[in-house]
C-alpha cells in the first residue's frame, strides 16, 4: 500500500478529527444547514437596534464615568445584602455539604445512604440558581432570606459532589491502615479521610464563595435581594452611570475574592 | 439580611410551599406543544452565542497569553481587562443590559451569551497557551518560520484539543444559561417561564422546568461525548 | 587572528584549506540575570567538519548553539555564516538566515500532534508562503525531498503517523529529516542523544555523521558523552565556564585535557571503550588552555 503511494510521491494532510469522509461531509453539511436555519430564525428589528446604538454608547459612557454618589445608599444596602448572603450561604452550605458529601462517597457510605445523598445532589445540581430563586421567592417572599436559601441549596449540590469525588479518590491504603488498627467508622473518617480531604475542602469552599458572590449579584433580578435588584432598577430607569458604578463594584469585588481565594488556596495546599 | 425579610412570609412558607406544590401538579402536558419554538430559540441563543464568543475569544486569548502577546505592558493588560469584565458579569446581567440597549428578542440573548463566553473561553485558552511545550515552538522558530507560521505549526496543534474541550464545555453551560435569559426579555424558554409565572400558571411552570432539565441533561451528555472524542 | 595563535593545528590538519562556513568572533553572552554564559568565543568551522562541543553542564554549550541561530541573543561579538553577519539581522532577514541553519534538539522538539510529514515539511517554513504552509500545500519538490529524507533516515513508511506515536530514536530521525529539509548550510545539534539509550544514541550519531559526510555539511554537536563525541566528531571543542579551553582533534583529548574541561576525575574509566591513546604524545599536538 505504502509502496504505491510513495512512488506517486504526492502528499495530502490526513484529516485530523473525523477519519471517515462520509461522516466528515455529513457533519459539515449538517452544521451549515443548522447555521442557515438558526440565523434565519433570529428576527432582528434593525431599526430598534440602530436606535439602541445610541443608548449603548450612553451605557459605555456611563461605564467610563460611573456615578457612585446619587444612588450610593441603595448600592450600599444592596452590597451589604449580597455580601451577607454570600458569606452565610457559603458557611451553611459547607456545614450541610460535609455530611452529605461523606454520605455520597461510595467507599464510606452504605448503599441506601449513598443513593439518598446522590439523588439530593442531582436534584440540587439540575436546577440553576435563578430557577430555585424563583420558587423560593414564591414561598418565602421577596428579600435576601430567599436568596440565602437559594445559594445554600446550590452550594450543597456543588460542594457535596466535589467533596464526595475527593473522598472516593482518597488513598485507600491509608484508610485500610487506620481500619486495621481496629478504628470505628467515625475514627476512620476522622483520621484517614479528613487529613487527606481537608485542604481540598478549604479550596472548594473558597471557590464556592467566589461563585456565590457572582450569583448573589444576579438573583436579585427575580426578587431574592442583593445588589442585583439595585442594578435591575438602575437599568430599568436608564440610569446607566449608576448601573456602570454597580458593575464596576461587582467586577472589583469578584477580582478581590478570586485573587484572595486563589492565594489562600495555594497557601492551604 | 434579617431586617428586610418579612418573617410572617417565612413562617407562612410551608403552607405556601404546599400550596404551590399543589398547583404545580399535575403538569399541564398540553402546554408542551407551545414550547417547541422557544426550545429551538434557546438552542440557537446558546449555539450562536457560543460561536460569537469563541470567535472573539481566540484573538483575545493570544493577546493575553504571556508567551504570545505582542506587548506585555500594554496589549496584555488590555486583553486581561476584557476577560475580567466579561467573566465577572453574569449572562443574565449582560442580557438585562442588552435588552435595555437593543430591545428584547433573540439577538439580545445571543449577544449576551457571546459577551459572557468571551472571558470564560479566553481565560481557559490563554492558560492552555501558556502551558504549551516551548521546545516545539523553539524548533519551529529555528526553521526560519514567521510569527504566523509559528502559531500555525507549533502552538495551534498543541492547544487544539483544549480549545475544542473548552468550547463544548462553554456551549453546555450556555444551554443552561440561555434557558432563563427570557426572564429579562431575551427570548427562549425563559420568556414562557416569565409569562407563566406572571399569570401564576404553576402547572405550566412545571412543564417548563421539566423541559429545561431534559435539555440540560441532553446537552451535558452531548458535551461529555464530544469532549471524550477530541481529547 | 587570535584563534590562529591559540590553535594552529585545527586549521592545518582538520580544515585542509576548505571554505569556512561559520565564523565566530569574540562572541559573548550575558543573561539579564547577570549570569555570564559565554566569554569571548572565537572559532571557525569549515565545510563538512563535524564539531563535538563538550563541557560540563552550565558551561554554556546550549547558549553557544542558540546564539548561532539567534534563538538566544548574543551580547557582543559577531557570527558569520558564509558572507552573512548573523548578529546584525532582524525580522525577515533573520528568518531567511535561520532557514540556512538546521537544528536538532535534545527532546526531539517535534510538534507532537502533527504528522511526521508535516514535521519534516515544517523545515520548509522559511521558504514557502504563509497560505501554502497554512493549507499544507507544499511545492512538489519539497514533498519529493521530504520523502527522500524520510527514506534516508529509515522512516519511509511512517510519514502519516502522528509524531507522538513514534519511539524516541524514530522521533530524533524525524528531527534530523526536518533539519535537512531546510537544505541547510550548517547543522546545529543540542544534545541530540541525551534522551536516547546508548545503542540508539550511537545510531543517531552515526546517521548525523553520515549525512554530514554525504552533503559536505558542517555540524556543531553539543554533546555530554565524551566517548560518543570522540567516536563521531572530527574535532572537539571543550567549553568550561563559557570559555573555550580545548580545541583539537578527538585523539588529542587526553586526561589532562578532560581534567581541564570537566575538573578532576578518574578518566581511565570514562575512556575505556575508546582506543588507547598515547596521552603525552597527543597532548603535545593540541593546545590546552589552562584556566586561571
Amino acid at each position: 500500500m505504502t509502496g504505491a503511494i510513495t512512488s506517486l510521491r504526492t502528499w495530502k494532510r490526513p484529516p485530523v478529527l473525523l477519519k471517515d469522509p462520509r461522516w466528515r461531509w455529513t457533519i459539515l453539511l449538517g452544521s451549515a444547514i443548522y447555521l442557515v436555519l438558526a440565523i434565519s430564525s433570529v428576527e432582528v428589528n434593525w431599526f430598534r437596534v440602530y436606535e439602541g446604538l445610541e443608548r449603548g454608547w450612553k451605557f459605555i459612557q456611563g461605564f467610563l464615568s460611573p456615578d457612585f454618589n446619587s444612588r450610593w445608599r441603595d448600592i450600599q444596602a444592596g452590597l451589604v445584602e449580597s455580601l451577607t448572603m454570600t458569606l452565610t450561604s457559603t458557611a451553611a452550605g459547607v456545614l450541610i455539604s460535609v455530611p452529605i458529601g461523606i454520605g455520597a462517597a461510595r467507599n464510606l457510605a452504605p448503599a441506601p445512604v449513598y443513593m439518598f445523598c446522590r439523588s439530593l445532589i442531582t436534584l440540587s445540581r439540575s436546577f440553576q440558581e435563578i430557577i430555585i430563586a424563583i420558587l423560593l421567592v414564591a414561598m418565602f417572599g421577596f428579600g435576601p432570606f430567599a436568596g440565602f436559601l437559594t445559594l445554600t441549596f446550590a452550594s450543597i449540590g456543588f460542594l457535596s459532589k466535589l467533596l464526595a469525588e475527593d473522598i472516593e479518590g482518597c488513598d485507600s491504603a491509608q484508610i485500610e491502615a487506620i481500619r486495621a488498627t481496629g478504628a470505628g467508622w467515625w475514627q476512620v473518617v476522622n483520621y484517614a479521610v479528613q487529613s487527606q480531604v481537608m485542604p481540598r475542602l478549604i479550596g472548594l469552599s473558597l471557590y464556592r464563595l467566589d461563585i456565590n458572590f457572582r450569583e448573589s449579584s444576579v438573583i436579585g433580578i427575580v426578587g431574592a435581594g442583593g445588589v442585583g435588584a439595585t442594578l435591575n432598577t438602575a437599568i430599568d430607569r436608564y440610569e446607566y452611570d449608576s448601573a456602570g458604578a454597580i458593575l464596576i463594584i461587582i467586577i472589583a469585588i469578584v477580582l478581590v475574592v478570586e485573587y484572595s481565594s486563589s492565594y489562600i488556596r495555594r497557601w492551604a495546599q | 439580611m434579617t431586617e428586610d425579610t418579612i418573617w410572617a412570609f417565612v413562617a407562612d412558607a410551608p403552607r405556601q410551599a404546599s400550596d404551590i406544590g399543589g398547583r404545580m401538579l399535575p403538569p399541564r402536558w398540553g402546554y408542551l406543544n407551545q414550547l417547541w419554538q422557544p426550545l429551538w430559540d434557546t438552542l440557537n441563543i446558546a449555539t450562536l452565542g457560543t460561536l460569537i464568543g469563541v470567535i472573539i475569544a481566540i484573538p483575545v486569548a493570544f493577546l493575553a497569553a504571556g508567551n504570545t502577546t505582542p506587548s506585555r505592558h500594554f496589549v496584555r493588560p488590555m486583553a486581561l481587562l476584557i476577560i475580567v469584565t466579561s467573566r465577572s458579569i453574569n449572562s443574565l446581567i449582560w442580557a438585562l443590559l442588552l435588552v435595555a440597549i437593543i430591545g428584547p428578542g433573540l439577538l439580545a440573548g445571543i449577544v449576551a451569551i457571546g459577551l459572557r463566553s468571551i472571558g470564560f473561553v479566553a481565560k481557559l485558552l490563554y492558560e492552555a497557551i501558556e502551558e504549551i511545550d516551548e521546545n516545539q515552538v523553539e524548533a519551529v522558530r529555528a526553521t526560519g518560520a514567521s510569527r504566523v507560521q509559528v502559531i500555525d505549526y507549533a502552538i495551534i496543534p498543541q492547544i487544539l484539543p483544549a480549545f475544542w474541550g473548552i468550547s463544548v464545555f462553554r456551549w453546555d453551560i450556555n444551554i443552561r444559561e440561555s434557558t432563563i435569559l427570557g426572564l429579562v426579555g431575551a427570548g427562549g424558554l425563559g420568556l414562557q417561564l416569565q409569562s407563566s409565572l406572571s399569570t401564576l400558571a404553576w402547572n405550566q411552570v412545571t412543564v417548563i422546568f421539566l423541559v429545561i432539565v431534559a435539555t440540560v441533561v441532553v446537552s451535558e451528555w452531548v458535551s461529555a461525548k464530544v469532549r471524550r472524542a477530541v481529547l | 587572528m587570535s584563534r590562529d595563535v591559540l590553535n594552529p593545528l585545527t586549521h592545518i590538519n582538520i580544515s585542509n584549506g576548505k571554505k569556512t562556513v561559520l565564523e565566530l568572533k569574540s562572541l559573548s553572552k550575558t543573561y539579564k540575570t547577570g549570569d555570564r554564559a559565554l566569554t569571548d568565543i572565537s572559532f571557525s568551522v569549515p565545510a563538512g567538519q563535524v564539531v563535538g562541543l563538550i563541557g560540563p553542564s552550565g558551561a554554556g554549550k546550549s547558549s553557544l548553539i542558540r546564539c548561532i541561530n539567534r534563538l538566544v541573543e548574543p551580547s557582543s561579538g559577531s557570527i558569520y555564516l558564509g558572507e552573512t553577519e548573523l548578529t546584525k539581522l532582524s525580522g525577515r532577514a533573520l528568518r531567511q538566515a535561520r532557514r540556512r541553519i538546521g537544528m536538532i534538539f535534545q527532546e526531539y522538539a517535534l510538534v507532537e500532534r502533527l504528522t511526521v510529514m508535516e514535521n519534516v515539511l515544517s523545515g520548509r517554513l522559511g521558504y514557502v508562503s504563509g497560505w501554502r504552509s497554512f493549507l499544507r500545500r507544499y511545492p512538489q519538490t519539497d514533498i519529493d525531498q521530504a520523502f527522500g529524507l524520510l527514506e534516508r533516515v529509515g522512516l519511509g513508511d511512517h510519514y502519516n503517523k502522528r509524531a507522538d506515536e513514534l519511539s524516541g530514536g524514530q522521533r530524533q530521525r524525524v528531527g534530523i529529516a526536518r533539519a535537512l529539509e531546510q537544505n541547510p548550510e550548517l547543522l546545529l545539534a543540542d544534545e541530540p542523544t541525551a534522551s536516547l539509550d546508548p545503542k540508539t544514541s550511537r545510531q543517531i550519531m552515526r546517521l548525523i555523521q553520515g549525512v554530514c559526510r554525504e552533503m559536505n555539511l558542517p555540524a556543531i554537536i553539543n554533546i555530554h558523552d565524551v566517548v560518543l563525541a570522540q567516536n563521531f566528531a572530527d574535532r572537539i571543542i571543550g567549553l568550561r565556564a563559557g570559555q573555550v579551553v580545548f580545541d583539537g582533534p578527538p585523539s588529542a583529548l587526553s586526561h589532562k585535557a578532560l581534567t581541564c574541561i570537566y575538573g578532576a576525575e578518574d578518566w581511565d574509566q570514562v575512556q575505556q571503550s575508546s582506543e588507547s591513546q598515547n596521552d603525552e604524545f597527543l597532548f603535545s599536538n593540541a593546545k590546552v588552555l589552562e584556566l586561571t
